[in-house]
């Protein structure tokens, strides 16, 4: 197995301190450039301060085949508004100036990447401030295109588990996974309907026998009460589409948003925080 | 299977889906497992006689297969030049050559307990295909259409609904092919447990664009036995058109180590290569990148986003291409060139008119260029047309452009 790290990395500092909270992590996704590239840098700088422990930056594609409606419609308008891989990039660049702790994640597609050029994206994407990347479309079996360049650079490699990763094929899906695991609680695209979080705990526990890495919950969490069921029993929360919908609420007739985009991202993240902060009291 | 010589052009992909450079894996995590399962259960039929019975079975008697080789007398003589032959795959039951990898996907779904099967469509005949052979097993169908095609293509969204198949107009993107395909991609990712996905075209995630390509080898299988029984020789040319690719690589394959059978691939130009995104012609126009489970040649912009492309023909208005045409570019076994819109529906009224058979626009693409090239050729010199599917459907489309006639 590859680590790559000469020293501890962001996400393994955010959630060691996670856990001396005895709280999970809220892990929050937003779409880099959506509505435009100035609003979304504020509510970028605004997650730390409501509560994110980790953020998930997406990276828009033309062609987002495991989103649901929401991620799609949010990367639509990051792309109108003309961001590109290396607009994500800037954005990073931006963030680290004013947060040198904040773990950065980028999630997307392999495409922009691949094009954009991989050596070239790590070095980039390391000096932005990127901690680590989640590329949907990477399965284990694709590992030499990315997964090992990007963990030799010292970046880590989160892969999805799911439901239908059995037992059999856990240890392949999290041979060469750092910083942590996330499990997409559904078979589904993003945004889908709320699952049946008694599972979760299995589900987790299930990972755990596998890996000593913390494992993160998401897909269907929608508001402060779902973040806090999953918070109980997971290390992580991941929430998405309930955020780009609270934005996209805020938006006028031409899609653009303002300051009060920010404050309504801020207001949902302020309450998934609590939510996740109640959990294990 | 016969054992093929080392250096054969026709034993791709290699164990992880690869031909050359191009094809693999590229799917999500809850996809990964079903993927793998598939390719099981794929080996699994391919070694079982029952499987292969059954599947000829029903091309024979329900397809109709073969289909005929036709020599195209009168074409031949307006043009001048090369013995011009029809393989008609538009006669086939649905009208058109994707019934054969249909109904091979389906023997497959039933081995593997699938009860429902969904498919994406951009002409409609691959839909049509698909709604067919689940009416005719009691399967339920979903198709994925972009929106814009079924506008295009109404008479086969009719003919979905009579057989009993929900169509799902595709409101995302550009509404056409490749976001039915992400819509249906969608829709496998939910419904993993009880959902078949029947793609209809030689491209996709490792096995799909090898399992397609067998399905489709009995296009080139029977054209090599009807040749050789009607001319006592191979032909010398293979004509195809290409979007995702499976008509023509089902008739290229066999003959791909025939190195006197020269083989054409014809993309769509549509307004013209020099126009930007105003055509669909990836090889021609594109560059390799990451799309629908495989690498291979894409139509895209500086920033890796997929381009929409254009094309008169809803069959072949897709930005990529099946990855072993990718490859079999690079090896430059296969030509690829491309033709118009206009150079497309000159050539369907071209057939029309002299052979009293209604082309669809996609083969219409080929024929352009047969009408070009066949004059330079040697009265002896036997060049082959797929002809993949009828122009029943097309028809609104044609009279549109020609100004109502």
């Amino acid at each position: 197995m590859l680590t790559g790290k000469a020293m501890t990395s962001r996400i393994e500092t955010r959630f060691a301190r996670c856990r001396a909270q005895n709280r999970a992590a809220l892990v929050t996704f937003i779409m880099a450039g959506d509505p435009d590239a100035s609003v979304s840098l504020d509510i970028l700088k605004a997650l730390p301060k409501s509560g994110a422990d980790i953020i998930e930056v997406g990276m828009p594609f033309s062609d987002p085949m495991a989103d649901g409606p929401a991620i799609q419609a949010a990367g639509l308008r990051a792309m109108n508004a003309g961001m590109t891989l290396r607009g994500v990039l800037k954005q990073v660049e931006e963030f680290r100036r004013h947060d040198a702790d904040t773990p950065i994640v980028l999630m997307g597609y392999f495409n922009p990447i691949y094009v954009y050029g991989v050596d070239r994206f790590l070095v980039d994407a390391k000096a932005a401030g990127v901690d680590g990347m989640i590329v949907v479309d990477l399965p284990p079996e694709e590992d030499e295109e990315l997964c090992l360049p990007a963990l030799r650079a010292g970046l880590s490699f989160i892969r999805l588990a799911t439901p239908t990763t059995d037992d059999r094929r856990l240890p392949t899906v999290l041979a060469n996974t750092s910083g942590f695991v996330y499990y997409v609680s559904i078979t589904g695209i993003t945004g889908a309907s709320r699952p049946d979080y008694s599972k979760v705990a299995t589900a987790v526990r299930r990972i755990k026998a596998h890996t000593p890495l913390p494992v993160a919950v998401g897909f269907g969490v929608k508001d402060a009460a779902a973040a806090a069921e999953i918070a109980a029993k997971a290390d992580a929360v991941v929430v998405g589409s309930a955020i780009i919908d609270s934005l996209a609420k805020t938006l006028d007739a031409e899609r653009r948003g303002g300051p009060a985009t920010v404050e309504a991202v801020s207001k949902l993240v302020s309450e998934l925080a609590a939510g996740v902060a109640s959990a294990r009291r | 299977m016969s054992v093929l010589p080392k250096n054969s052009l026709r034993q791709g992909p290699d164990a992880r889906g690869h031909f050359g450079i191009f094809g693999g894996r590229f799917v999500a995590e809850t996809l990964m497992p079903l993927i793998l399962a598939l390719e099981d259960a794929y080996e699994d039929a391919r070694k079982d006689p029952a499987y292969h019975a059954e599947l000829s079975n029903l091309l024979t008697y329900y397809v109709g297969r073969p289909s005929p080789l036709y020599f195209a007398e009168r074409l031949t003589e307006h043009l001048g030049g090369a013995k011009i032959y029809f393989k008609r795959e538009e006669l086939n039951h649905t009208g058109a050559h994707k019934i054969n990898n249909v109904l091979g996907q389906i023997l497959l779904a039933r081995r593997m307990g699938k009860k429902r099967i969904i498919a994406e469509t951009g002409a409609g005949q691959h839909g049509v295909a698909t709604a067919t052979a689940c009416a005719r097993f009691g399967l339920e169908c979903v198709v994925y259409m972009g929106a814009v095609d079924v506008e295009r293509q109404k008479p086969n969204v009719f003919r979905m609904n009579m057989l009993g198949a929900k169509v799902v107009p595709v409101q995302s993107g550009a509404r056409t092919l490749k976001d039915a395909m992400n819509e249906a991609l969608r829709d496998w990712v939910t419904n993993v447990d009880n959902t078949f996905y029947c793609i209809g075209t030689a491209a996709g995630p490792h096995p799909y664009p090898a399992m397609v390509r067998d399905f489709q080898c009995v296009i080139g299988d029977e054209t090599r036995e009807q040749m050789l029984s009607q001319e006592g020789r191979l032909p010398d040319s293979a004509f195809a058109c290409i979007g995702g690719g499976s008509n023509a690589i089902g008739l290229f394959h066999p003959f791909l180590d025939e190195p006197s059978v020269e083989l054409y691939g014809v993309e769509a130009a549509g307004h013209g290569l020099e126009v930007e995104n105003g055509h669909a012609a990836s090889l021609a126009g594109g560059r390799a990148g990451v799309l629908h489970g495989n690498r291979t040649y894409l139509l895209m912009d500086d920033d890796g986003q997929i381009l929409e492309g254009h094309s008169i023909s809803a069959g072949l208005d897709y930005p990529g291409i099946g990855p072993e045409h990718a490859w079999l570019k690079e090896t430059g076994r296969v030509t690829y060139l491309s033709a118009t819109d206009k150079e497309a529906l000159d050539a369907f009224q071209l057939c029309a008119r002299l052979e009293g058979i209604i082309p669809a626009l996609e083969p219409a693409h080929a024929l352009a260029k047969i009408v070009e090239i066949a004059p330079k050729k040697a009265k002896d010199h036997l060049m082959v047309l797929g002809l993949s599917g009828r122009g029943d459907k097309d028809i609104f489309t044609v009279a549109d452009h020609l100004g109502g006639m």
